[in-house]
């Protein structure tokens, strides 16, 4: 006799149950989210929802390489957050842009929340020759625009890699300074010229 | 006398430490001979513990740090641990706000009033008392229990912390802290997942800071990096803090304890 396809799927629906409810009790204990939600208390701008994570940061979270399938879909998760500049333009001012990749402060619960953001490029970046008080944490960036040119696919990539890194580099150490709105998108135009323009002392 | 002159001198020094990056310490060590401020701070930490205060007017020297009561040196060595009286994993510094508050009857509120000192303005009793325990165990070998489930327990919620990426800018400890050989700017980053690194880390706090003229325990250590990861204000004593100094210390096995030193 076979049975009506309601109970069945009622059946498996039971089991697919009892199969999350066992790996929910399988997860390790005690929950690290909730004790660090017991151990913070909120400060200045950073509040407890700092300590809540995205699924991005929940994967990278591990200790552990990232395994394919968890990449591939923090990279589609990523990608899909990236918003070129609404009028095209990708490129403002160096000037600005050495501030900003020079400028440490920013979100902490020290920081004033009125000021600016900077992006601490310098902190894991080698970028301009004459800073020599830069980083190792990621690759040096000098002369930048001089090896790369300033193509299309060029600046849309670099624009896209500033806005989220993790859209190209699953688990990435850089912040993803647009997608968290740690700079503005003139913020980034700034740095973008930084890296791009033929006078910016990154080129020379 | 020479003492207060060397930390006249020191101060004089802490000024330009701030503009210059590169491992002052060293410099002011030569500076100073042996003469660390520190010692300020540890006269200050036994007079504490040995004076009979708070409501019970009794002094701390009954306060069993996991080697008996009233054993000092060498305790912090083997800290964090398990003590059945609280039936909770405890570092050196949640176990003597529990003393206090057994034995004295002062709330850890009381205790923690100042945190974290800001010179001669605001004095933080917690880092004095800090600095004298961790000074008697100066020369010990660092040597943390893993016996206990709950110690188990501890260094593995430690070390998830540790990988916790979370905030505006995604920063895990792990993100400054995994690898051997980086930098952030100028300053040598240790990685505290490698032995040797996360010993010469451990062993060497608290310490002396000569860029803010004030001495600085692990307590405060952990808390400032959790304000350059962008997270909130990590609560003294907490669970999360034990657990992250489980994992540090015991990732400092074997370290020889040098503290407190006199750091940039
Ligand atoms: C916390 C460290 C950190 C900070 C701060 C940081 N980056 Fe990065 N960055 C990295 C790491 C690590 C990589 C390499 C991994 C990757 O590609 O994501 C990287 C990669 C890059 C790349 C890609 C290089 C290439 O060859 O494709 C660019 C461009 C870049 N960063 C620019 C910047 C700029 C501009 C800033 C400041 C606004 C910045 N980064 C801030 C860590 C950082
Ligand atoms: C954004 C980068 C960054 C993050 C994230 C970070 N730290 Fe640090 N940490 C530093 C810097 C910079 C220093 C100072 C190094 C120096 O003074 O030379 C430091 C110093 C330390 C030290 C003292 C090392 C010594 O030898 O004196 C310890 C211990 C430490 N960090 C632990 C942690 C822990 C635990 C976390 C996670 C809660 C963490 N850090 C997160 C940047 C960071």
């Amino acid at each position: 006799m076979t049975q009506h396809p309601f109970i069945r799927s009622l059946a498996l629906a039971i089991s697919l149950f009892g199969l999350t409810a066992q790996a929910a009790a399988a997860k390790p204990e005690p929950d690290v989210a909730k004790v660090l939600q017991q151990s913070f208390k909120e400060k200045g701008q950073a509040g407890l929802d700092r300590l809540q994570q995205d699924e991005t940061q929940a994967a990278c979270s591990t200790g552990k390489p990232v395994q394919p399938e968890a990449a591939a879909k923090i990279i589609a998760t990523n990608q899909a957050s990236v918003r070129d500049p609404a009028d095209g333009q990708y490129l403002g001012d160096w000037k600005a842009g050495e501030k900003v990749a020079q400028s440490g402060t920013g979100r902490q619960f020290s920081d004033d929340p009125a000021k600016p953001s900077g992006g601490n490029c310098y902190a894991c970046h080698q970028m301009a020759e004459k800073e020599i008080a830069y980083g190792t944490i990621g690759p040096s960036l000098k002369h930048y625009g001089k090896l790369r040119g300033t193509s299309e696919p060029i600046l849309k990539y670099t624009w896209a890699k500033l806005y989220n890194a993790q859209a190209f580099m699953p688990c990435s150490l850089m912040p993803r300074f647009g997608h968290k709105d740690i700079l503005t998108e003139q913020q980034l135009k700034d740095v973008m010229a930084l890296l791009f323009d033929a006078s910016s002392p990154v080129n020379q | 006398m020479k003492r207060v002159l060397s930390y006249l001198l020191l101060s004089v020094f802490a000024a330009s430490a701030s503009a210059q990056e590169i491992d002052p310490t060293a410099e002011s060590r030569e500076l100073m001979g042996d003469d660390n401020p520190a010692f300020f701070w540890e006269t200050r930490g036994e007079a504490l513990w040995k004076e009979a205060r708070g409501p019970k007017k009794a002094n701390l020297s009954q306060c069993d740090l996991g080697l008996g009561k009233g054993v000092v040196a060498g305790a912090y060595a083997k800290l964090p641990r398990f003590f059945a009286d609280t039936a909770k994993v405890q570092d050196l510094e949640s176990r003597v706000l529990t003393c206090a508050e057994t034995l004295q009857g002062i709330t850890p509120a009381e205790m923690l009033k100042v945190r974290f000192g800001n010179g001669d303005d605001q004095r933080s009793e917690m880092e004095a008392i800090t600095a004298y325990l961790v000074s008697t165990s100066k020369g010990a070998a660092m040597q943390v229990s893993m016996k206990h489930p709950k110690e188990k327990a501890a260094y593995a919620l430690g070390e998830q912390i540790f990988h916790y990426r979370s905030g505006t800018h995604d920063f895990s400890c792990a993100t400054c802290h995994a690898e051997s050989g980086k930098r952030i700017r100028l300053q040598a980053l240790p990685n505290l997942t490698a032995k040797a690194d996360a010993q010469k880390a451990y062993v060497t706090w608290p310490a002396y800071r000569i860029s803010q003229g004030e001495l600085r325990t692990m307590e405060w250590r952990l808390n400032d990096c959790f304000r350059q990861q962008r997270f909130p204000d990590l609560q003294y004593g907490s669970e999360a803090a034990v657990a992250l100094t489980m994992f540090l210390a015991k990732n400092a096995d074997g370290g020889v304890l040098e503290a407190p030193t006199m750091k940039r």
